[in-house]
C-alpha cells in the first residue's frame, strides 16, 4: 500500500497576515504544518498500521508539499509522526498559485511517484487553515482522474488485497453519507476523523536522518505558464485591512447585566 | 458590499444559479444569489431534480423565467436520486447548463459540497473561481472594466479583498447573509426546460452506499449557516444549553456551539473554521472563550456580543458589547427583557 499525503506549510493561526502587491505575505519564521493535515497523516499511518504484516512491510507513506524551502518544517513534522518519505516541489514559478495551480503541481508529483510504483491512495486534510477554500482535494481528484471521497469523518479499506476500495462516512449539513470508491482514490479527512498522534523520541530521532527531496517543475513536466501568477484565473484588485472594531463596551453584572444586554440590542435596532 | 439598487452594466450576460433544494422550498441563501444575480445579468436557475410548485412560485417572484432541469444519463440510462448529489455529477450538470445557456457567471451557495462542485466546474470549463465571496458585481470602469469582480473577507474577517475574474466564465460561491433577499416588483411566469447531461464514468466513480437526511437539533429554529442572529454556547455553559436556547428563541436566532461543546455532546453543530462559518448581523457568544478556531468561523459577524464570567475572556477583544457575569443569570434576564420589549411593541 502506497499512500501520498498532501501537506501544507501555513502561517501560525495567531500570526498576522496581510497582502502586498496582490499576494499574501506571511512571516516565514512563524509557519507550521497545517493542523488539519495532521489528521490526514494520522489517517494514512493508521491505514498502513492496520494492514497484515507482509503488506505493511512493503507499504510507504509519502508527504508532498508545494512551497518554498521554509516548508521543509512541515515535511519534517510529518517525518516525526512516522511518514517514510517527504517531497517538496519548489519553483519560483509556483509562487502566487491559485487553487488550480496548486492542484496541478500536486497531481504532477503524485503521478511521478506513481511512475516509480503504484499509488493506492492520496489523502489530504479538509482545508488549509490559511486559505480555507477546501477545494484542492476535489481539484486533485479531477486532475488525477481518480474518484473523490472528501470530508470523511471516518475512513476504512474494504475488500481483499488487489481489489480494495476506500469507504468513507461523512456528515454534512444534516446529511449522513457513506461513499465508496475503488482504489486508487483521493480522500480528504476532517478533524473529526481521528486524534493525531504526538511524535515520540524514537520517531524524532529517526526523522533526523530523513532528507526532504526537492523537485522542480521541470522534473515534473509542468509548464510554468500554467501555474503561479502566470496561470492564475483571478487577480487581486484591492486588499485592505478592515478597520478595527470600536472599543468594547463592558458591563459587569451586578444583577442588571441581562437587562443591559437587552437594552444594548434594542438601542442598536438588533431585536 | 454592493446593493441590488446599484446600477451595474448588465449587458447581455447570463447568470446561472444552482438551486440547492429545488424539490421542496428555496432557502434564503439561494434567494440571496437570485437577488445578486439580477445585478449582473439575465438570471436562469439550474436544478438537478424536478422543481416543486412552491419553488416555481418563488422563482417567479424573484424574476426568474427559466429553470433548467438536468436529465442525468449514465451510459445511456437515466439516473437520479442519490447520484444527483455527487459533487462531480453536479459539476458536469452545471457545465452542460453553462454550455447550453451560454452562461457568463455561475453562482452557488457556499456549502462544502457546493465549493467542490464549483471547483470541478471551473476545472471542466477553465473558468475562474472565487470561493466564499460576500458580493459580486461587474466592474464598470478601471483596469478590470467589464470583468466579474468579487468581494471576499479573508484571514478570519481581518481583510477585505476585491478580485477580478480574468476568464470569460466566472464561477463563484457566496456566503450566506451577503445581501438581503429581494423579490422583483412584478412576478413572472417560470418555465422548466430540460437538458440532458451525459455523465462521464469519472463522475460516478465514487458510489453512494447510503444517504440519509436527519433533523438537526436546530429544527424549528433558523439554520445556523444562514441566520441573521446566532446565539452560541461554549464550555462556560457547563453543559446546560437552556439559557442559550431561551435567549435564542426570544431573538428568533439560530443556536450554535463551540467545537468543545459539540465534542462534549451538548449540541450538534459548531461554529468554527472547520465547522459552520457564520457571518450574521448579530452574534452572541455565551461562555465562549474565543479560541482562534472559533473566531475564524464567526469573526465576520457584524455585531459581536459576549457574555462570560471571565473578564479576561479573549472573545471580549473582538466584541462590541460584553457582559462580565454568569450566563445562567444574564441570558434569561436578557430574554425576559426582550420578550417584554416585543410585547410592548405588539
Amino acid at each position: 500500500m502506497r499512500i501520498v499525503v498532501a501537506v501544507k506549510y501555513v502561517p501560525d493561526i495567531h500570526a498576522d497576515r496581510g497582502f502586498e502587491g496582490g499576494r499574501v505575505v506571511r512571516r516565514p519564521d512563524e509557519g507550521t504544518l497545517n493542523e488539519l493535515d495532521e489528521n490526514a497523516l494520522e489517517a494514512a499511518l493508521r491505514l498502513v498500521e492496520q494492514l497484515p504484516e507482509d503488506e505493511r512491510a512493503t507499504s510507504e507513506v509519502v508527504a508532498v508539499t508545494v512551497a518554498g524551502p521554509d516548508a521543509d518544517a512541515a515535511v519534517k513534522k510529518a517525518f516525526q509522526l512516522g511518514v517514510d518519505r517527504g517531497v517538496r516541489v519548489s519553483d519560483d514559478a509556483v509562487a502566487g498559485s491559485d487553487y488550480f495551480g496548486t492542484a496541478r503541481v500536486l497531481a504532477a508529483a503524485v503521478r511521478r511517484l506513481a511512475d516509480e510504483a503504484p499509488v493506492d491512495l492520496v489523502v489530504t486534510g479538509m482545508a488549509a487553515l490559511d486559505g480555507l477554500g477546501s477545494v484542492v482535494p476535489a481539484l486533485l481528484s479531477a486532475e488525477l482522474g481518480l474518484p473523490q471521497l472528501t470530508l470523511a469523518g471516518a475512513l476504512e479499506l474494504v475488500g481483499e488485497p488487489g481489489a480494495r476500495a476506500a469507504r468513507v462516512t461523512r456528515e454534512l449539513d444534516g446529511v449522513d453519507e457513506v461513499l465508496e470508491a475503488p482504489l486508487p482514490a483521493v480522500v480528504s479527512v476532517t478533524d473529526h476523523a481521528n486524534d493525531p498522534r504526538f511524535p515520540n523520541f524514537k520517531l524524532i530521532m529517526a526523522a533526523r536522518t530523513k532528507q526532504v527531496e526537492a523537485w522542480s517543475l521541470a522534473e515534473l513536466g509542468v509548464d510554468p505558464a500554467e501555474v503561479g501568477d502566470a496561470g492564475a484565473r483571478t487577480r487581486v484588485l484591492d486588499a485592505s485591512p478592515r478597520p478595527p472594531r470600536p472599543e468594547v463596551e463592558i458591563v459587569v453584572d451586578k444583577g442588571e447585566g441581562g437587562r443591559a444586554l437587552a437594552e444594548y440590542l434594542i438601542r442598536n435596532d438588533l431585536v | 458590499m454592493t446593493g441590488t439598487t446599484a446600477a451595474a452594466p448588465t449587458g447581455n450576460r447570463t447568470v446561472l444559479v444552482l438551486l440547492d433544494t429545488p424539490g421542496t422550498e428555496l432557502r434564503s441563501p439561494v434567494l440571496e444569489l437570485l437577488t445578486l444575480a439580477r445585478g449582473i445579468g439575465r438570471v436562469e436557475a439550474v436544478a438537478l431534480e424536478a422543481p416543486s410548485l412552491d419553488v416555481l412560485a418563488q422563482l417567479g417572484t424573484y424574476g426568474v423565467e427559466t429553470v433548467r432541469q438536468a436529465e442525468l444519463s449514465d451510459d445511456g440510462h437515466g439516473v437520479g436520486g442519490d447520484v444527483a448529489h455527487l459533487t462531480p455529477v453536479v459539476a458536469e450538470a452545471l457545465a452542460a447548463a453553462a454550455n447550453a445557456s451560454g452562461a457568463d457567471v455561475v453562482l452557488l451557495t457556499s456549502s462544502f459540497p457546493n465549493k467542490e462542485a464549483a471547483a470541478r466546474l471551473a476545472f471542466l470549463t477553465g473558468a475562474g473561481l472565487v470561493i466564499d465571496a460576500s458580493g459580486v458585481t461587474v466592474a464598470e470602469d478601471g483596469e478590470a472594466a467589464g470583468r466579474v469582480v468579487a468581494d471576499k473577507r479573508v484571514f478570519a474577517g481581518a481583510w477585505d479583498v476585491r478580485s477580478a475574474v480574468s476568464t470569460d466564465l466566472a464561477v463563484l460561491t457566496l456566503r450566506a447573509n451577503s445581501v438581503a433577499p429581494e423579490p422583483v416588483a412584478e412576478a413572472v411566469a417560470t418555465d422548466v426546460v430540460g437538458f440532458v447531461v451525459t455523465l462521464t464514468p469519472a463522475a460516478t466513480a465514487a458510489k453512494v452506499v447510503t444517504r440519509t437526511v436527519h433533523e438537526t437539533s436546530g429544527a424549528g429554529r433558523p439554520a445556523l449557516g444562514e441566520a441573521a442572529v446566532v446565539v452560541t454556547g461554549g464550555r462556560g455553559t457547563n453543559g446546560d444549553f437552556g439559557p442559550v436556547l431561551e435567549l435564542a428563541d426570544a431573538l428568533g436566532a439560530a443556536v450554535g456551539a463551540t467545537r468543545d461543546a459539540v465534542y462534549e455532546g451538548w449540541h450538534d453543530q459548531f461554529v468554527g473554521q472547520t465547522g459552520v462559518t457564520v457571518a450574521p448581523r448579530l452574534y452572541i457568544g455565551a461562555g465562549v472563550s474565543g479560541a482562534p478556531h472559533h473566531r475564524g468561523g464567526m469573526q465576520a459577524s457584524q455585531v459581536v456580543v459576549a457574555v462570560n464570567n471571565d473578564p479576561e475572556c479573549p472573545l471580549f477583544e473582538i466584541s462590541d458589547f460584553a457582559v462580565v457575569g454568569d450566563l445562567a443569570d444574564v441570558l434569561p434576564q436578557a430574554a425576559q427583557a426582550i420578550r417584554e420589549h416585543r410585547d410592548a411593541q405588539a
